[in-house]
């Protein structure tokens, strides 16, 4: 399509005269640019065997968009998908996508500009793909319905779930992430701007402060309840970790999903108020952890190991605890969020769950079974909004997002 | 309406779209020439300049004769390139074509009998001719966008007449058809930016101190204080305010890309004002300005059709698609010769309808970026 040729090209040329490389090396030397390790104005790589935005240490804030897709027509939808990884290359690496100024002035900029002059902030893009796609109310729309892999599922009802169908589901859902919010919000306001006609915003979530680390040196984030949580994550460079518990093998069903992984995202509220009057003693035992240092009850530091016996039976941090599920892990990547308020007065505001797995049915299920029987934390959250996603492989140089499931 | 328009600047005797402004070709911006002025009697035909660059080049007529009146542009073959019927007397009208070296005969034609005297403009230099399929396009919306006001000015008046007999039922039938001419052609009928506020501005957006007249007040008496008393002068004056705009809707400033941005705009009405259902907050006949701003903005993609294919199949397809399926999905809510009123479609079905208008608004916007080329 020579729109997206058009495109790249205005995009391209346009980064060479901002980085002021040598005129005609735009496109080549861009596109190594992608190559390697991290560059030092913070763009994370954009192709490789994995997606980046899952392993990769997590950024400040979140802007999660699901689409539903609005077309029957799959050589549309691969289009789409097309030009959505060219813009993912481009963003990621600092640029607009296309002209944001200069272009002909009787037409509107492709690039909406805003993020014109900001770094890259280390913005990743993640995409999934949501059991809709492959399966809509028993409508095969695609042809994709013998390929949805089997740890795709409908999630099933959890106890306490009180979710409401405008914040969940959806048929791809892109991650963005970066330490800046509106290098974020750029990324998928421009996506969704190039989506239109193929796919439609379903819902979306921004998020600040992140929750979980996936670099053990750095320290815990708090969470809207003021706790550390997320202490004992997978690290992001714990090859063995992230190949047992994170990237989907070929032999677990699904060949396209071989380096892939799964996504489930919860819209967790917080009973903020009530929480706020609830005794120092009780937050503590609600998590099974002490509020100052973090220190699980019986240990003194943070990351001592947790004597599980000596927490309440119905703590967080125990019934969370790996080895409290047979060795169950997940990687966690989630974000607080405030939408202001609801129309109560009351801070609409919690935790936007997320976590990266090889298989739901075996990981985030197991544990949220556990957690919705048991956790003490459950007088004081309600889980309102739910997603699950095939996150496809990383993206190879000439490639798109999706191919392995889609040619 | 949106209260944006209002920022459009009106004089009396030439408005331009705010479009047109934006695009760099008006003659301040681009340092021409202005209009060559072309003054027409009865039995004569005057032209302000003899001679003229190559490109894009306007032509103004003014009538001062007593009868109606026909602005013609011949190409040196004899062939129309453009022309404007019905200029009535003391009114105006304009033509912008895109000319390349030649001599060209301008032909006023008191009577529009096609004949009449005539001057011959001379063109020189190398100026990129344009492709004449534009310019036949732009005519053939000069003529759609005169049918639309001759339809919405008739209705009106008929919606008036049950006005002022306080004949509510046969006044609320009337509404939503009246404004549908006007509705297809908002953004050349809003460039008039001393008529628009007066027959389409919402209570939301008067300022203090406004006389609230036009539509939406009718609209209010009839469906929120049910009452008509009082209301026939407005309905006069509504009726007034149309045949306004049709005595001056032919000197609006039109060309291909103007057109194509007021395609754009259209969309962008329905996507602001109608799918929040603020624009008829009382009757809730929104999906009949729907349609009508609908039908507007494909008209001008099927004029400018034959181009656009050549320049952009991809984006043709596209827009081909997205209008069939919008077109498709509001079938879907018509009831007799109308709509269902706009406050029993829920929100789903609203988000639904919001996404297949970004569906077709986003190619839409890149219309004019490809007429322009």
């Amino acid at each position: 399509m020579t729109e997206v040729s058009r495109r790249r090209l205005f995009g391209y040329s346009g980064v060479t005269l901002a980085a002021g490389a040598a005129a005609g090396a735009g496109l080549v030397s861009v596109a190594q640019a992608h190559e390697g390790p991290a560059t030092s104005d913070g763009a994370v790589p954009f192709f490789g065997a994995h997606q980046s935005g899952i392993a990769t240490p997590v950024q400040d804030r979140l802007h999660f968009a699901s689409f539903d897709v609005v077309t029957e027509d799959k050589n549309r939808l691969v289009r789409m998908l097309k030009e959505w990884t060219a813009a993912g290359a481009a963003l990621t690496a600092g640029h607009p996508y296309g002209a944001a100024a200069g272009g002909l002035p009787e037409s509107p900029p492709d690039d909406t500009g805003e993020a014109l002059g900001l770094p890259p902030a280390r913005l990743t893009l993640t995409v999934g793909f949501g059991p809709t796609l492959f399966d809509k109310g028993g409508k095969d729309r695609f042809g994709l319905k013998a390929r949805r892999p089997a740890p795709l599922i409908d999630l099933p009802h959890f106890p306490g779930d009180n979710l409401d169908a405008a914040r969940s589901g959806g048929d791809i859902c892109v991650q963005a992430c970066a330490d800046d919010p509106q290098v974020a919000v750029h990324a998928i306001r421009n996506l969704a701007r190039i989506g239109f006609g193929v796919v439609a915003v379903r819902w979306s979530q921004l998020g600040f402060g992140k929750t979980s680390s996936t670099t053990p040196d750095q320290q815990t984030p708090r969470n809207m309840f003021g706790f550390k949580d997320g202490t004992r994550n997978i690290s992001g460079d714990d090859q063995a970790a992230l190949d047992r518990h994170v990237w989907a093998a070929a032999k677990d069903g699904a060949s396209w999903m071989h380096g892939g992984s799964y996504v489930v995202t919860r819209r967790i509220r917080m009973h903020i108020e009530t929480w706020d009057r609830t005794s120092l003693q009780e937050q503590q035992d609600v998590f099974g952890r002490m509020k100052g240092e973090g220190n699980a009850y019986g240990t003194k530091r943070e990351h001592d190991p947790v004597p599980l016996a000596k927490l309440p039976a119905d703590a967080h941090v125990r019934l969370a605890h790996p080895d409290s599920n047979g060795g169950v892990q997940i990687l966690r990547r989630g974000y607080s969020f405030t939408d202001g308020s609801d129309g109560l007065g009351r801070l609409d505001a919690g935790l936007f769950f997320i976590a990266y797995q090889r298989d739901p049915r075996a990981q985030f299920v197991v544990l949220q079974n556990r957690l919705a029987a048991d956790d003490h934390m459950n007088e004081y959250v309600q889980h309102v909004g739910s997603g699950i996603f095939a996150c496809p492989p990383g993206v190879r140089k000439g490639g798109f997002w999706g191919e392995t499931l889609l040619t | 309406m949106r209260p944006v328009h209002l920022l459009v600047t009106a004089s009396a005797a030439l408005v331009s779209l705010s479009a047109l402004s934006a695009c760099g070709k008006d003659d301040a911006a681009s340092g021409k020439d202005a209009a060559v002025k072309v003054t027409a009697t009865d039995s004569s035909c005057e032209l302000g300049a003899k001679t003229g660059a190559a490109g894009a080049t306007t032509f103004k007529m003014t009538n001062n004769g007593s009868q109606v009146n026909e602005l013609e542009i011949l190409a040196p073959d004899g062939k129309i390139v453009s022309e404007r019927e019905n200029v009535g007397p003391g009114t105006g009208a304009e033509i912008t074509v895109t000319l390349s070296a030649g001599t060209y005969k301008i032909l006023c034609s008191a009577g529009m009998t096609g004949k009449g005297p005539s001057q011959s403009y001379t063109v020189t230099g190398t100026g990129k001719a344009s492709d004449p399929r534009l310019d036949q396009a732009v005519a053939a919306y000069r003529v759609y966008i005169g049918d639309q006001v001759d339809d919405t000015l008739a209705k009106t008046k008929k919606f008036a007449a049950s006005v002022s007999k306080g004949d509510l039922a046969g006044a609320k039938a009337g509404f939503a058809p009246s404004r549908f001419g006007w509705e297809a052609i908002e953004p050349v009928a809003e460039s008039f930016g001393d008529i628009d506020p007066k027959v389409d501005l919402r209570e939301a957006d008067l300022k203090k101190g406004d006389k609230w007249t036009g539509w939406h007040r009718l609209e209010k008496a009839l469906w929120k204080t049910k009452s008509l008393k009082g209301e026939g002068p407005y309905a006069d004056q509504l009726v007034k305010d149309l045949e306004t705009l049709k005595a001056r809707v032919g000197t609006a400033s039109i060309n291909a890309t103007s057109m194509a941005n007021g395609a754009k705009e259209l969309l962008d009405e329905v996507a602001t004002g109608k799918i929040t259902g603020e624009e008829d907050t009382f009757s809730h006949t929104d999906l009949s300005d729907f349609k009508a701003n609908l039908d507007g903005a494909q008209k001008v993609f099927e004029l400018l059709r034959p181009v656009v294919q050549e320049r952009d199949a991809a984006l043709t397809g596209d827009l081909t698609d997205e209008f069939a399926k919008v077109q498709k999905l509001l079938t879907k809510y018509e009831k007799g010769n109308a709509y269902v009123s706009y406050d029993t479609v829920g929100k789903e079905q609203r988000k639904e309808l919001s996404d297949e208008v970004n569906a077709l608004g986003e190619p839409l916007s890149k219309l004019a970026g490809v007429v322009a080329k």
